[in-house]
């Protein structure tokens, strides 16, 4: 009998261990996710500055009230609903049943501290503070209804919001960069928790079980921070990596062609334009073609810029250089988004019509002008810059390209050195771009903070704040495509194209390509 | 005592690194306003001079300098523009990256130069030795970041041996994460390291060739000769203890540039090191990080320079003007 | 004197080797300088560029019948033609640089040299700082300083470089001033403007070629290190440096042209300049061969 109860003893607790051995075995079978980003993460704290890259980790630890689709259409996130009361105040309805990584429930409290922690950061930051300064004041109404008072009736209230991560007061108040940096700070409500942060290198993070939403296919995520665009596809073709953001153009066809990846694409919120100097007569750096300062600007004669615009092969431009990683534009916002008019075409080339366009205006021999822009911000920047050169000293504008970092561009353009500026914009809606790329420049209302050309036109800026201060959608998109086809019509920018953002994969891997260019592990799944 | 040659040296070297303060300061001021790129686009101008504000930015030039230096001896560096850390503990952060990345690169350049540099000064004319020093030429002739793109190429997309970019796993070794002591991050460190130590390989090839020779047409190697000792004895015996202290020191005062020249390689591979770091700053006119950069590199040269100055003063003095004279010689 | 410079003139040319890559240097001179005149197409020219010819592979054609012997660049741009060109153009940085800095470096050695005292104390300490950096940290933080341009980019390298002519130029000219003619042209009341120029100046060209030839190769390389990183020249007349950056996006997409045909030119350039340097000095310091 002992030795009969020995056995069963043993026997169970062989078949015990064996057991927790195999569910630790299928548990420790936790899928890994390595993702290449490019662009450089300067910090964790949500609120700090407003750059792609660092939103880009954020959105996997924090989450906004209001979302976006892949199509940049709003959706619900912390907040459930949404709707104006009266043109002044808002009211958000927020989800309940959200817990932060450390348990806590999310409120409303939470939800008020972080829209105001923009305002109240001491550190230098980065300019969230433009997304909350429509707002009043915030009244709390219950544990989960939030109301906010605008200073005045403003349309575009949830897609600002959008921009606003959430973070835990208890854990966020008083924290600097440091405290996000180092982990302490980051307890947020989003699907993956923070576990270790090499500066320069990489993010970890794991799955975070108590997430409200839909369980991510990775429990574990690691987002490699890999700039330089050879060494990503490197890292990708030596399965280094899973999953990389912004395929170089240069690498397009060569990952398409690999059996064991793929690569998928969308066009993005981003537009490439070009801001002509319309403002100064004689522009300083216009001259003849024997290099005298011409006594008019010819960019001011709308006939020019459009002639500018007609010399423009876009087609080559986004089938050569962006390798198809662009559609040629006509519009201020890419196709999905608020505000897209379908009106005006892109302009077709048309260097015949360009030359007579010029000779019309007064200027049969051309002149000579220098084309500015970035050369490490967007999608073959410096490229673009020099196929617009081409194209342009073609019909006799003889063009010299200037490609700078973008600080040096910044630091010009605000000295006013510079005559074309090549400028990316990515934008919601019509109406908010056309606010900061051609309003007339106010910098009290924070109009055309970014008219590089100084472009004026009172009834588009009519049209603009009208459009913004409408609360029905229907009707405010009506007035922003309006706003759009006047200035279009104008030449008030050249648009060039939209860029088209690309992500490679592993075969085996899916993600659905999103308008906003974000990569978010999240919403990865395994086929 | 206060003529004591350290004591001097010490002197001088406190006043380049106020001399360096300023130059820097005053150098990268000019580089431009940086609140631009720290701006939400949607931004307006009253948002725009409350951070200029808030950077301090408006003040004149004295004042700010009078502020950067009070916060600098009380070891605040500034806080970076971008990351809003202070800036100091960037750069001490990526510290440990860049001397271990520049430590293995001059292994590898002493393990392979030292004795192939021997080799061909030992024998000048043989064919080996000629291939050796046209070698080195090579080596030295080719840019660095190409290099760095055939080394990726080859080891990395055709063969897939090695990772291309990035470091790899770390370990805390004594407080410092070090990637060197795990397989993975042994693996990163590899080519890296190889491009890295390739200039100064070269260098290191000619300057022990160059000293070898010097060496065995010296008296006391015909000495030993007579005496009848075998080659081999007096190459160990008496060649190498020679040769060795000037190159050592010309090794030691490199180490310093080699940390510096890292930023080329760090560029290419993706190495988390200092000198991305000061690309990266200089791009994005992150002043209080470029500045903390060249203060550091300054202060690692000037210590390098003062600890291998004083140990040669304690062991040799004449040690220093030989060096000197090798390192002019290649130069 | 005259003997002294017709010996190390001579024994150049009596060396094989020297004789052999001195003219390789002499051909790719020659082939840089007479870019212009029979490459197919202007780089630099704009209007001479089509994107529709845009990356395409060696030996390919082009629309007016013309063979691209070594395929196009992402501009359409021949990439024979850029060689040629942006050969001409790395070259001319690094002999102007050198002219500009080996002048600035005699100027400053010579007056160090002659003056002594705290004069020379002080340059040399000067010297000194400067050669204790690395040449790539200084360009660096010069170029961010005062922006693109070729012309800018030339001061960055004088800069960098001036002081290795200066030490060089200075110790030179203190073996030099030992010796006995230059005390007997002292006591024979030469102006010392005469015995700087006539006396010592010619002794010291050989040790000047020496540093000169490697510094050629030095300004040459840094120049295409910092076009690489982006800090270099602009881009529509690019230098070797600035092609190779250019094609490295498309190295591992295999348009290998754009980047394997500039970085080949570059190395072997680089590579004769300095087996000819090479060769001068063992030439000339026969105790180091």
């Amino acid at each position: 009998m002992k030795i009969i109860s020995q056995i069963s003893r043993q026997l169970t607790g062989i078949v015990t261990i064996s057991c927790l051995c195999l569910t630790s075995l299928s548990l420790s079978a936790a899928t890994e996710l390595r993702i290449g980003l490019s662009g450089e993460v300067t910090s964790l704290d949500p609120h700090h500055l407003a750059s792609q890259p660092n939103l880009t980790v954020a959105r996997h630890v924090f989450e906004s009230l209001v979302d976006v689709d892949t199509q940049n259409r709003l959706i619900p996130g912390l907040a459930l609903s949404w709707r104006a009361i009266d043109p002044h105040t808002w009211e958000f309805k927020l989800r309940k049943g959200v817990a932060f990584h450390d348990g806590s429930p999310f409120t409303a409290q939470d939800a008020e501290f972080s829209l105001q922690r923009p305002l109240q950061l001491k550190s230098p930051s980065g300019g969230f503070a433009a997304y909350v300064r429509a707002i009043a004041s915030i009244r709390i109404i219950d544990t989960h209804t939030l109301q906010i008072k605008t200073k005045s009736p403003y349309g575009a209230l949830p897609e600002d919001l959008n921009s606003i991560l959430i973070v835990s007061k208890k854990h966020a108040v008083n924290a600097n960069t440091d405290d996000f940096d180092s982990g302490r700070a980051m307890v947020g409500t989003g699907p993956y928790q923070f576990v270790r942060y090499q500066r320069g290198d990489r993010l970890e993070l794991s799955r975070f079980s108590g997430w409200w939403g839909t369980p991510p296919a990775h429990d574990k995520v690691t987002l490699r921070i890999v700039p330089s665009d050879p060494s990503r596809t490197a890292g990708l073709l030596a399965a280094e990596l899973d999953m990389i953001e912004h395929v170089p153009s240069a690498d397009i066809k060569k990952l398409s062609k690999n059996n064991q990846l793929k690569v998928i694409q969308a066009t993005s919120w981003r537009t490439i334009l070009l801001h002509l100097d319309q403002y100064r007569s004689p522009s300083p750096y216009i001259t003849d073609l024997n290099g005298s300062l011409l006594s008019k600007n010819p960019l001011q004669d709308k006939r020019v810029r459009q002639a500018l615009s007609f010399a423009i092969n876009r087609l080559a431009i986004t089938e050569r250089i962006m390798e198809g990683l662009g559609m040629p534009a006509i519009n201020f916002v890419s196709p999905p988004s608020f505000g897209y008019q379908t009106t005006l075409k892109p302009e077709t080339f048309d260097p015949i019509a360009a030359k007579q366009l010029l000779t019309e205006a007064g200027y049969p021999n051309g002149f000579q002008l220098t084309l500015s822009g970035p050369n490490n911000r967007y999608i073959n920047d410096d490229q673009i810059l020099q196929a617009v050169a081409q194209f342009w000293t073609r019909v006799g504008v003889r063009t010299t390209v200037e490609a700078l970092p973008m600080s040096t561009l910044l630091n010009k353009v605000r000295k006013e050195e510079t005559t074309i500026t090549l400028l990316g914009w990515g934008s919601f809606a019509a109406d908010l771009a056309i606010r900061s790329l051609i309003a007339t420049t106010n910098s009290e209302k924070g109009y055309g903070a970014w008219n590089w050309g100084r472009y004026s036109n009172s009834k588009v800026d009519q049209l603009m704040t009208t459009a913004l201060s409408t609360i029905d959608r229907t009707k405010r998109e009506a007035l922003a495509r309006e706003a759009s086809i006047l200035a279009i019509q104008d030449v008030a920018i050249i648009p060039l194209h939209h860029q088209v953002v690309s992500w490679g994969l592993r075969s085996g891997l899916s993600y659905t390509p999103r308008t906003d260019e974000f990569t978010l592990a999240q919403h990865v799944t395994i086929r | 005592m206060l003529r004591s040659p350290i004591l001097i040296r010490i002197s001088h070297s406190i006043i380049t690194l106020f001399a360096m303060s300023i130059a820097v300061f005053l150098g990268v001021y000019a580089l431009g306003n940086p609140v631009d790129l720290l701006i939400n686009p949607q931004a307006n101008q009253i948002e725009r001079a409350q951070m200029i504000t808030q950077l301090g930015l408006d003040q004149s030039l004295w004042v700010q300098y009078q502020r950067f230096l009070s916060a600098a001896l009380h070891g605040n560096w500034g806080i970076s523009f971008d990351s809003n850390t202070s800036a100091w503990s960037l750069i001490v952060e990526r510290l440990p990256a860049t001397v271990e990345l520049a430590l293995c690169a001059m292994c590898i350049a002493i393990i392979i130069g030292l004795p192939l540099g021997l080799i061909a000064g030992l024998h000048p004319s043989r064919w080996y030795s000629r291939l050796i020093m046209n070698g080195s030429i090579l080596g030295f002739s080719l840019p660095t970041f190409w290099v760095g793109l055939m080394l990726i190429m080859m080891f990395s997309v055709w063969l897939g041996w090695l990772p291309s970019s990035g470091r790899g796993a770390t370990t805390n070794t004594l407080g410092i994460p070090l990637s060197i002591t795990t397989i993975d991050g042994l693996m990163h460190l590899i080519l890296p390291a190889i491009n890295l130590a390739l200039f100064k390989l070269s260098l290191l090839v000619r300057l022990t060739k160059s000293s070898t020779t010097l060496a065995m047409l010296e008296d006391y190697v015909r000495y030993a000769r007579a005496k009848g000792l075998t080659e081999h004895t007096i190459i160990i015996k008496h060649v190498l203890p020679n040769i060795a202290p000037p190159i050592i020191t010309i090794i030691g005062l490199e180490l310093g540039g080699l940390i510096a020249f890292a930023i080329v390689t760090e560029s290419v591979f993706s190495w988390p090191g200092m000198g991305k770091l000061l690309i990266e700053s200089i791009n994005m006119l992150d002043r209080p990080v470029i500045v903390a950069y060249l203060m550091m590199i300054v202060s690692l040269f000037i210590a390098i320079n003062l600890i291998v100055d004083t140990v040669l003063i304690m062991i040799n003095p004449r040690l220093r003007k030989q060096a000197l004279s090798l390192q002019s010689s290649l130069a | 004197m005259f003997n002294d410079e017709q010996h190390y003139l001579l024994k150049l040319y009596r060396d094989r080797v020297a004789r052999r890559s001195g003219l390789m240097l002499l051909l790719i001179l020659a082939l840089a300088l007479a870019a212009p005149i029979y490459t197919p197409q202007n780089p630099y020219d704009l209007a001479q560029l089509n994107l529709l010819d845009a990356k395409l592979p060696p030996l390919h054609h082009s629309p007016d019948g013309a063979i691209y012997w070594l395929g196009t660049d992402d501009q359409g741009r021949d990439m024979l033609s850029a060689l040629c060109y942006g050969l001409r153009t790395s070259l001319g940085v690094g002999l102007i640089t050198t002219l500009l800095s080996l002048s600035l470096g005699l100027l400053a050695g010579l007056v160090a040299a002659y003056s002594g005292n705290y004069i020379d104390s002080m340059l040399m300490r000067l010297v000194d700082l400067q050669l204790a950096f690395p040449a790539i940290l200084i360009a660096l933080i010069l170029l961010a300083l005062v922006g693109q341009g070729i012309d800018k980019v030339i001061i960055a390298l004088v800069i960098v470089q001036w002081a290795y002519y200066a030490r060089t130029v200075r110790s030179a000219a203190l073996t030099e001033m030992r010796k006995d003619y230059i005390t007997a042209a002292i006591c024979a009341g030469y102006s010392p403007m005469r015995i700087v120029l006539i006396h010592i100046l010619p002794n010291i060209i050989p040790t000047l070629l020496v540093v000169a030839s490697a510094q050629i190769a030095q300004a040459i390389a840094l120049e295409a290190t910092l076009s690489f990183l982006g800090l270099g020249l602009p881009i529509t007349a690019p230098s070797l440096g600035l092609l190779i950056a250019n094609g490295y996006t498309y190295m591992l997409s295999g348009t290998y042209w754009i980047s394997l045909f500039p970085g080949v030119v570059l190395l072997i350039t680089i590579f004769i300049i300095n087996i000819t340097g090479d060769r001068i000095s063992a030439l000339l310091n026969p105790r180091l061969q």
